[in-house]
């Protein structure tokens, strides 16, 4: 299914343009932060717990997803070009895997990774709060290419609607309405973090590590099969 | 021998109509896609690409459906329109790619071959981004080449070309016509279009107006009676004398215009007719100009034919 040349492309778009910037910019963002909370004063491990949950989970982690996710596939559409891949006798579901591994795989390496790193930097990964955000982090990497590849092939306004979504169902309400944040791929996250952080770390979360994995792993393979449903139909309008 | 069989297919955009009951067979040889822009030249070649289900009807390839068949893509070559073809690629990076999609068994040696065919070799290791219009269209044509198909399809292959370019392409599309491949290019350039193909299809609003090879479509195309408007230093004499002859049908004293406008029903007897009785009755002629020759009234004529 995982085609090499799909990936090869994607990884091009992905990396070689204005959007890697914005891949740089973020887990960087974060980096700065950490180091600057950790010269600045005294770390507990509460404090890590509210920049890792607080910022790092509710905002650069679907902003990274948005980016590589909409970008994996988004650029193509719009500008036509997935023309090329389509016409060609490969399967459409094989195009989809493939993208979405390389978003995950992005997403993983520009979210998880500098999570990780913060956490360390910031405590020590004490409580191991370091490593349950990580985890939480690449698990909501994992919904979130799916779902913002999914949205790629459905709107031209990806990134707007995807960016909307980050940072105001995510990051607002997804943070502090109960209701959504039951309905928040950060919050199904949160409980691997729950799992694995101390028990003097006290992360919680909104639902519990059951339905939240069964729930991480709906939005991925729904996404991912409606994403290549989509691709199946792709259509070139007529002149105009 | 790979036809492509069009059944009786429409395909409309909510109200509006696109291709109107088309029903037509392109086979083996060069054909021509002719029509003016917005006549559903690229509606029926993204319905014969495989990128657009038709509303009703049929488009097959060899029997095959061809919408959502990606089986079809061993046998079709597809040149879009839309100038979107990865830039931050190489040409050579992205006829490669292209060949490796097609999982052929040597993709390196298939895409070396595509792009010496449309002497692009020289060129191949710049940036896509870096190319002009016309490398932009051979690179697209390596793309289309690369498994070595046994159709062909171009939505207005010849559009920012220089007279060079063209000249190329031309001379790749009718060796690849001789060797029995169907290839089928749109244009809404009569002139381009009757130097390559062998067989014209002409296309108007939505509708498939003649078809045939290009001495039938340019009798059809100047048997049409042909207006003019004509400005001389006696119009009425003028007027008087060429109603005389067979060649016109009528002359209207056109008062705003201050000139004559004329109905000629035989195009070539007319444009001699009309300098010799001028000549011979003294008149000047100031102005002589076809009225009618934009491509729809052209075309259109087709339709009512």
């Amino acid at each position: 299914m995982y085609n090499q040349t799909v990936a090869r492309l994607t990884y091009k778009a992905l990396l070689g343009r204005r959007r890697a910037l914005l891949l740089f910019a973020l887990p960087l963002l974060l980096l700065v932060v950490a180091v600057a909370v950790r010269l600045l004063g005294d770390v507990d491990d509460d404090v890590t717990k509210q920049l890792l949950g607080g910022f790092a989970m509710a905002t650069i982690v679907p902003l990274i997803g948005v980016v590589a996710g909409t970008g994996a596939i988004g650029p193509e559409i719009d500008d036509g070009s997935v023309v090329y891949l389509l016409a060609k006798p490969t399967r459409r579901a094989g195009i989809i895997i493939t993208k979405l591994i390389v978003a995950i795989g992005v997403t993983v390496a520009f979210s998880a990774i500098p999570v990780f790193l913060a956490g360390y930097i910031l405590n020590g990964n004490s409580q191991q709060i370091a490593v349950a955000y990580a985890a939480a982090a690449a698990a909501a990497s994992v919904a979130y290419s799916a779902l913002f590849l999914l949205l790629g092939t459905v709107s031209r306004h990806a990134v707007v609607i995807g960016l909307v979504y980050a940072l105001i169902w995510e990051a607002l309400f997804g943070s502090m309405v109960p209701g959504a944040r039951e309905l928040s791929v950060q919050q199904w996250a949160l409980t691997l973090a729950q799992k694995i952080g101390g028990s003097g770390a006290g992360i919680t979360s909104e639902v519990g590590l059951t339905m939240g994995v069964t729930l991480l792993a709906a939005a991925t393979v729904g996404g991912a099969w409606y994403a290549s449903r989509r691709l199946r139909v792709f259509t070139l309008a007529g002149e105009e | 021998m790979t036809t492509i069989h069009i059944d009786h297919t429409s395909r409309w955009f909510g109200n509006v109509v696109a291709v109107n009951d088309i029903t037509m067979d392109i086979g083996p040889g060069v054909t021509g896609l002719l029509g003016p822009n917005g006549a559903g030249k690229s509606t029926l070649i993204n319905m014969m690409g495989g990128f657009l289900p038709p509303s009703t009807g049929g488009v097959t390839l060899d029997g095959a459906p061809i919408w959502r068949n990606q089986n079809a893509y061993k046998e079709i070559g597809l040149v879009p329109e839309r100038e979107g073809m990865y830039d931050f690629l190489t040409g050579w990076e992205f006829v490669l790619a292209n060949a490796e999609l097609h999982k052929l068994s040597d993709p390196a040696s298939a895409a070396r071959k595509a792009l010496a065919t449309v002497e692009m070799t020289d060129a191949q290791d710049r940036k896509i981004s870096t190319y002009s219009k016309g490398m932009r269209q051979r690179v697209k044509m390596a793309s289309a080449l690369v498994h070595d198909p046994s159709v062909l399809l171009l939505d207005e292959p010849f559009n920012g070309m220089d007279p060079r370019q063209r000249m190329q392409l031309m001379q790749l599309l009718r060796q690849m016509g001789e060797t029995g491949r169907t290839v089928l290019f749109s244009s809404h350039i009569l002139e381009e279009v009757e130097q390559l193909a062998s067989h014209i299809e002409v296309v108007v609003a939505g509708r498939h107006a003649a078809s045939g090879d290009f001495r039938k479509i340019r009798r059809l195309m100047t048997d049409r009676p042909h207006r003019y408007l004509v400005r001389s230093s006696d119009d009425r004499r003028l007027a008087a004398a060429l109603i005389a002859d067979a060649s016109t049908a009528g002359i209207e004293l056109d008062w705003n215009e201050k000139a004559l406008q004329i109905q000629a029903i035989d195009f070539g007897r007319f444009t001699d007719v009309l300098p010799r009785l001028a000549r011979e009755h003294g008149i000047r002629l100031y102005t002589v100009s076809p009225s009618d020759e934009s491509l729809e009234s052209v075309f259109s004529y087709l339709v009512a034919a």
